[in-house]
């Protein structure tokens, strides 16, 4: 089941990627549709970060290209916003949240430009839409979990794009935090920009997105979620990994899934 | 007035390492600054045999030149051959350290360079250093001149810079995807590192170097969680340091290397263990409570 889309955000062509020759994407060829909610779904090292990285030029690429918005990166950079996973970066950092979210501001600023009183503005903005208003002035060494991703989340918002990439977002988030982002997302989604998540709950990523890519080296799966989401597409992307994807379909309908599965 | 010229040059050396060493600390990278302090001893030898002369500029470029071919060895056998950072750190400097060695025993008989002066500068002798100009006039302590220039440099740099420094500090791959270029602001910074440490070695010794380029930092880092505040403590520090450092060693009749890096030492352990944020104290308490409510 790999659907392909006429003038998709995001083409992927060809696409290897080996870290010390060993091949961690195989392959890829496949196309995002423009304004949806998307899904990377997989095992834990399957490849979905290394793929958002390779789209964001920040891995070398060993065959293949990527195009976004049927340009390359370089020339439409701004139009593309990155939220890495919040572990990738020391929370501890002597930065204050609105420092953080401002950083969605640079590259619209240049060199020599420091943050100016729009921007001051945008991020504030920014940071009610997640909720965090409040925690502005705070440290960010003294944020939760959920708090860190609406930070992260925050400075995505402020870099005003049109194509967002998520590393795990729901990762140790609490429940309200999760609904927030995702509500965040659905109204983004109905501005008409993109948003593609990289995730690995399978019952709420029924709930949550639009279309699903199934990735694990390969590619196993690309498509809206009804034709992605079956038991057999699921079987072939944890392999033997989940024994219990035998029955994901049965439980898919009964919505019983356990639900969050913690890495 | 030896003891405002000593503290002055303490202040003005303490400051831009200090500075700097704030992002290496930030980058888990202290030790860099280390090796770098050792690395660039080839890049001095070269420049001085080039320009035949104990000039400060060409000693300060080929030190900066060889501080960022250290930077870039210390990545490549890290990349490319897979050696642990420290292990990458280690062979890189050694090496080039020595390769420095080797180069002032074999130019020693024709140039007027020994060990003792590139290695062990003595911030002892910053009064009597004077710049004299052709003509006799008197201009000062020579150190003042190096470091007053390194000082204006880094902090320009850091001016100039601050927000790049900041988001490639912080998180190099959102940098990276905002189009800032990680490499870029690496290499400047270890291109001022090295700069600063050389002029900095040459006019106090190494050991205050490293000292200065280090404990400030990690001790500013222990009571502040703002990156303004902790280079204005680091800042700070260092003026402290110079200061008390000079008068314990006069007190003492000691070395005034040595007593700076004491005094700064002693700071640090005070921070440490009294700090308002991090201190030993206050941390095990806070660690209590987020125990607590992770569970
Ligand atoms: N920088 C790296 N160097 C070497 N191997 C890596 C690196 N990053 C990821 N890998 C490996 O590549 C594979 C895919 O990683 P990743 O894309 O992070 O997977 P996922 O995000 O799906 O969990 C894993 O086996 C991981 O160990
Ligand atoms: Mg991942």
């Amino acid at each position: 089941m790999i659907q392909h889309v006429d003038n998709p955000v995001v083409e992927i062509h060809d696409l290897t990627v080996t870290y010390n020759k060993k091949p961690v994407l195989w392959d890829i060829d496949l196309t995002l549709p423009a304004g949806s909610i998307i899904g990377v779904i997989g095992p834990n090292g399957a490849g979905k970060s290394t793929m958002i990285k390779s789209i964001m030029g920040l891995v070398p690429l060993n065959s293949g290209y990527v195009k976004v918005f049927d340009q390359d990166l370089q020339d439409v950079r701004s139009r593309v916003s990155y939220v890495p996973q919040k572990e990738s970066v020391d929370w501890d950092f002597p930065a204050s949240v609105m420092d953080v979210v401002l950083m969605g501001r640079y590259g619209k600023l240049g060199l020599f430009t420091r943050p100016r009183k729009a921007d001051k503005e945008v991020a504030l903005d920014c940071l009610r839409r997640v909720d965090m208003e409040a925690y502005a002035g705070r440290q960010i060494s003294q944020l939760s979990g959920g708090q860190q991703q609406r930070v992260f989340l925050a400075r995505a918002l402020a870099q005003e794009a049109d194509l967002y990439f998520m590393d795990e977002p729901f990762a140790g988030v609490d429940a309200a935090t999760e609904k927030a982002i995702i509500n965040l997302m659905k109204t983004m989604s109905e501005q008409g920009k993109t948003v593609v998540v990289v995730h690995h709950d399978l019952q709420s990523a029924v709930e949550y997105f639009d279309w699903v890519v199934l990735l694990n080296l390969r590619l196993i799966a690309n498509g809206p979620v009804p034709e992605v989401m079956t038991g057999q597409l699921l079987q072939e992307t944890y392999g033997g990994k989940l024994t219990l994807l035998a029955e994901v379909g049965e439980l898919l309908t009964k919505k019983e899934f356990p639900s969050r599965e913690k890495e | 007035m030896e003891a405002f010229w000593i503290i002055a040059a303490g202040s003005l050396v303490a400051i831009p390492c200090g500075l700097l060493g704030c992002y290496l600390i930030l980058r888990q990278m202290a030790m860099v600054g280390d090796a770098i302090s050792h690395a660039v001893l080839p890049g001095i030898v070269i420049a001085f045999f080039i320009s035949g002369q104990r000039e400060p500029i060409s000693m300060l470029l080929g030190a900066s030149i060889l501080g960022v071919i250290t930077t870039f060895l210390i990545e490549f056998f890290h990349t490319k051959a897979r050696l642990q950072t420290d292990a990458s750190i280690g062979v890189t400097f050694t090496w080039l350290f020595a390769l420095g060695i080797i180069l002032i025993s074999v130019f020693a008989g024709k140039i007027d360079l020994d060990q003792d002066c590139v290695l062990y500068g003595e911030i002892s002798y910053v009064p009597i250093d004077l710049w004299i100009t052709a003509n006799g006039t008197i201009m000062g302590p020579r150190v003042m001149y190096i470091m007053g220039a390194v000082f204006i440099v880094v902090l320009l740099f850091i001016i100039i810079g601050y927000k790049e420094l900041f988001l490639t500090t912080f998180d190099p791959k959102f940098a990276a995807a905002s189009g800032i270029s990680v490499a870029l602001w690496h290499y400047l910074l270890m291109g001022a590192v090295s700069f600063t440490t050389v002029g900095a070695f040459e006019s106090v010794g190494a050991i205050l170097v490293v000292a200065l380029l280090i404990v400030p930092p990690a001790t500013a880092y222990l009571l502040t969680e703002n990156l303004q505040k902790m280079m204005l403590i680091t800042a700070g520090l260092g003026v402290v340091v110079s200061f008390f450092g000079y008068y314990l060693a006069a007190w003492l009749d000691g070395s005034i290397a040595g007593a700076m890096s004491l005094v700064a030492g002693v700071l640090f352990a005070a921070a440490f263990l009294f700090s308002p944020q991090e201190g030993l104290l206050t941390r095990k308490k806070r660690m209590a409570f987020a125990t607590n409510k992770d569970s």
